[in-house]
């Protein structure tokens, strides 16, 4: 095939450069607003260059607001517990639909892919009664539950994708030694899925961090229960606004997410894009 | 499927069932259920106070409004123009990680961040982006002389509502590209050397053989993101809250402040519900669609 000329790599450099101011501006914006001391921000006219950023943002923030740390921890562990229910709902249903053929199965499959097309906002009003019915609303669960719900579909398409690259001859082999379905499930399938699971465990916890934020406005309103995405509101003040603090706070709560994912993005993308390109 | 012993032993449907049987019950719980409550609720009157049946009336007003029409008018120029913006700025973001340059790999990491950190945080980047006073693009413009001083971009009409288009296309993106990238790397390689060889140039290459081939994907990726674009939440509600003076207010931010602001389940159930029957007719036009492209490369 043709190479690449000297012109045409200079321009796809270009692009790919222009493409990238576009998707990492705000990142960089925010990563420089948090170094910048905060009556400099608002110096006028706009500033490129600064020579007084500093971290100093990052250690004030603790003290302006001071459950920063508990907002982080209730971020990370609602969205632990939404991927630890989600895979216990997800593993035995993604299984039977990789290895059991049913009637209605191809059918529920393509309706838990409708599930995700009614996204949360449209179905806030049952499920604030219920909530209200069951006493959760202000607490963890108000969060945690719906949370669970709306990552169930994807992950079972990921993992049932998994399941379906383990050769069904290796349980067949232990079936004919007089292993039970349970043992199979256990002994054989899990140890090899693994991987498997764990990409699918990755994918419900950064789905459960991301949709905290509509749940937790709509569902929460005791700050001790609030995630980050909600919390970081209180750098609003009265009469100004911690901007330098906010977006050290923001990327902070971030941070741990995109390393973990940045680690382990080829086999999610992998994983996801796999079913979606073979139908 | 292939015949074995495990699929010939009888009771399978049963343990089939049984395994899927506890994420069908949530899921009929939480989306289920409230599915069907939010038709039931759009026929009544109910508030904090109570309910009562009040047939169609939601409905009659809902539809009869100038209002209401308004904003679902809006809510389809944002979708259409955002969603037509995903798909080209996807395309070529994954032509551009696909070409073979020095760094690719890096690159197709370096995209990915809108996609996984959360909408509520990137859209605070944006805000600050869009800052009269403080932000870059102001600043840029007044650099360059285009602008005479601040000018905040959330803050008007125009702006706000082409502001939180751009946020949301920045937030879709990157998912576009990495399915638009799947799709080209499982094109098979051939194709293109046979063209090669028969002098067709690479946007004939692009136009003859990319583009065809990769017309399913690039019809799910417009169902997935026509259905998340219409109902986008975080990203309005956080730079403009459905603001200035309605500019930005969608079906999604105008349902959420009737049903969660005011309290008034009723109306807001039947605003939910007008939304549930547009994703659906979209859907629906979705599998038609596609049926009739497969028909078509099965036949030849």
């Amino acid at each position: 095939m043709d190479k690449y000329s000297l012109h045409l790599k200079i321009f796809l450099y270009l692009s790919i450069a222009v493409f990238f101011i576009f998707i990492l501006l705000p990142f960089v914006e925010m990563f420089y607003a948090s170094l910048r001391p905060l009556k400099h921000i608002f110096r006028s006219p706009y500033q490129f260059y600064s020579d007084d950023l500093s971290f100093w943002a990052y250690r004030e923030m603790w003290n302006t607001v001071p459950l920063l740390g508990r907002y982080i921890f209730n971020s990370f562990f609602m969205a632990i517990t939404v991927t630890f229910f989600t895979l216990l709902f997800v593993i035995p249903a993604a299984y039977s639909y990789a290895r059991f053929n049913f009637p209605f199965k191809q059918g529920s499959l393509w309706i838990l892919l409708a599930v995700n097309m009614f996204s949360g906002a449209v179905l806030l009003i049952p499920l604030f009664k219920l909530l209200r019915y069951f006493d959760l609303l202000n607490t963890y669960f108000a969060m945690i539950v719906p949370g669970i719900a709306f990552c169930i579909p994807t992950s079972i398409w990921l993992l049932k994708a998994y399941f379906e690259k383990i050769p069904v001859e290796l349980e067949e082999a232990a079936y004919c030694d007089g292993a039970s379905r349970m043992d199979i499930l256990f002994r054989i399938i899990a140890p090899l899925s693994t991987p498997g699971i764990a990409v699918t465990a990755i994918y419900a916890f950064i789905q459960a961090y991301a949709q905290q934020f509509l749940f937790a406005i709509t569902f929460n309103s005791i700050r001790e229960y609030m995630p980050i995405v909600s919390g970081l509101t209180e750098f609003i003040g009265y009469q100004s606004v911690k901007w330098n603090e906010m977006m050290a706070a923001s990327i902070v709560g971030v941070f741990p997410v995109l390393i973990v994912f940045i680690f382990l993005q080829k086999y999610i993308v992998e994983g996801l894009t796999a079913g979606a390109i073979k139908n | 499927m292939k015949k074995n012993k495990l699929n010939s032993y009888n009771s399978q449907y049963f343990l089939a069932y049984i395994l899927i049987a506890p994420a069908v019950i949530y899921l009929l719980c939480i989306v289920g259920w409230p599915l069907i409550e939010t038709f039931r609720l759009s026929f009544t009157n109910s508030s904090i106070a109570g309910e009562d049946y009040v047939g169609f009336e939601n409905y009659e007003k809902l539809l009869s409004s100038s209002k209401f029409s308004k904003i679902a008018i809006r809510t389809f120029v944002w979708t259409f123009f955002s969603v037509l913006l995903k798909l080209i700025i996807g395309m070529i973001g994954a032509v551009l990680l696909n070409a073979s340059l020095r760094g690719r790999s890096f690159f197709r990491i370096l995209v990915l961040p809108p996609w996984v950190v959360p909408i509520a945080i990137g859209a605070l980047g944006w805000m600050w982006v869009y800052n009269g006073h403080f932000g870059i693009l102001s600043g840029i413009g007044i650099r360059l002389g285009i602008l005479d001083g601040p000018f905040s971009f959330l803050a008007y009409k125009n702006s706000a509502f082409i502001a939180t288009m751009v946020t949301d296309i920045w937030v879709g993106v990157p998912f576009v590209t990495l399915f638009f990238l799947a799709g080209m790397q499982a094109i098979p390689r051939d194709l293109y050397e046979a063209a090669y060889c028969d002098g067709a140039g690479r946007f004939n290459r692009w136009y003859h053989i990319t583009l065809p081939q990769l017309t399913p994907v690039i019809i799910t990726m417009s169902l997935i993101s026509a259905v998340s674009t219409f109902v986008s939440f975080d990203i309005i509600y956080i730079l403009t809250e459905g603001g200035p003076r309605g500019a930005t207010t969608t079906l999604i931010i105008d349902t959420y402040k009737m049903a969660l602001g005011n309290y008034k389940f009723g109306k807001g159930s039947a605003r939910a519900v007008m939304i549930v029957i547009m994703i659906s007719t979209f859907a629906i036009a979705y599998f038609y669609l596609l049926s009739r492209i497969n028909k078509k490369v099965s036949h030849g």
